[in-house]
């Protein structure tokens, strides 16, 4: 039978793919680096805060990138911040994960034509996993993005990791 | 004071560095006056005691969009300098009255003197219009772009303002 049926009376055993165990483990506990941009910021504030409480899913906020799995760009980029942004990307251990949070940080948002001073899309110098659009998005956007952040971890394979550019 | 008094207290103590007051604008009357008496002129708005303006509200960088074609003799074209303006909102708690100054200068070589020895408010407003538009303003203790990044090229705000393509190898337009 399965694997409970001995009841943890003898030393036990669990049987599954390594693959598998590291996945879960990535994904559970997904620590952000504590990083705000605009108002999208306070939003990301408000999901972490007691009332949405990211903290359920193993989401809380880091305030070093050499600690942290996942950055939320939470906001527009500028150009000045953009090679900030890429120092803190670059300072993050693999395995790390990109949440573009909004407009601006997707395709430069409202600044997309006149925006002089505005990246117009992270994705133009890292590597994005999951786009949250919205002018700010809700909470719930954010967590729904991290969910399909989690789903997409939930699916990796060693061989494809290293794989992965960047 | 009204504008009017104002205005004739400094015409009477500046002369020919005060050049014409409009009154003709929704906010208060705009003095023109010389960019490079505007520190004389400014320190005496403040000190004098009918005037006591103590309060810089604003100080902004405006491009006038002035610069004209002209056609020459020969049939060729070329275009007028046009100005860059600053303009100077100061108010008097004290007194309770208004006023705004207004400083042009030519836009291929926009000076104008600093006003941050008369109220510390203004270095950051003056490094923004230098950052902005390139004017300079004399005796500023640190005239440093104050947004853009320290290496960016041109002045955002300028009319004939062209975005560059690339900033560090990031590709700027949409």
């Amino acid at each position: 039978m399965g694997l409970l049926d001995k009841e943890f009376n003898d030393s036990n055993i669990v049987i599954a793919k390594m693959e598998d165990v590291m996945n879960w483990a990535r994904l559970s506990s997904l620590w952000q680096l504590s990083f705000g941009l605009a108002c999208c910021a306070i939003e990301m504030m408000a999901a972490s805060a007691s009332n949405y409480d990211f903290d359920r899913f193993g989401v809380m906020p880091r305030p070093t990138p050499r600690q942290a799995d996942v950055i939320i760009i939470s906001g527009t980029v500028t150009l000045k911040m953009a090679t900030r942004i890429k120092r803190l990307y670059e300072q993050m251990p693999d395995p790390k994960y990109i949440i573009s949070m909004g407009s601006c940080a997707n395709t430069g948002g409202p600044y997309w034509e006149h925006g002089y001073h505005v990246l117009k899309g992270i994705d133009r110098i890292i590597p994005v996993d999951v786009y949250v659009p919205g002018c700010p998005p809700r909470p719930e956007a954010l967590f729904e993005g991290l969910l399909k952040l989690q789903e997409k971890i939930r699916t990796e394979t060693i061989r494809t990791k290293n794989k992965k550019t960047a | 004071m009204t504008a009017e008094e104002i205005f004739n207290l400094l015409k009477e103590k500046f002369g020919d560095s005060i050049l014409e007051m409009v009154t003709d604008v929704p906010t208060e009357p705009i003095i023109s006056v010389e960019p490079l008496k505007i520190n004389l002129i400014t320190q005496f708005l403040r000190d004098s005691d009918e005037l006591q303006f103590n309060s810089l509200m604003n100080l902004s960088g405006v491009d006038d969009n002035n610069v004209q074609k002209v056609k020459n003799e020969d049939g060729s074209f070329s275009s007028t300098d046009g100005t860059l303006s600053v303009y100077y909102h100061l108010d008097s708690l004290e007194l309770k009255h208004k006023i705004t100054l207004k400083v042009s200068t030519n836009r291929n070589n926009p000076e104008v003197e600093s006003v941050t020895d008369i109220w510390h408010s203004a270095n950051w407003h003056e490094r923004e219009a230098f950052d902005m538009f390139g004017i300079k303003f004399n005796n500023h203790p640190d005239l440093t772009r104050i947004l853009m990044p320290y290496d960016w090229k041109g002045f955002p705000l300028r009319k004939d303002y062209e975005n560059p393509e690339f900033y560090e190898g990031m590709k700027i337009p949409y």
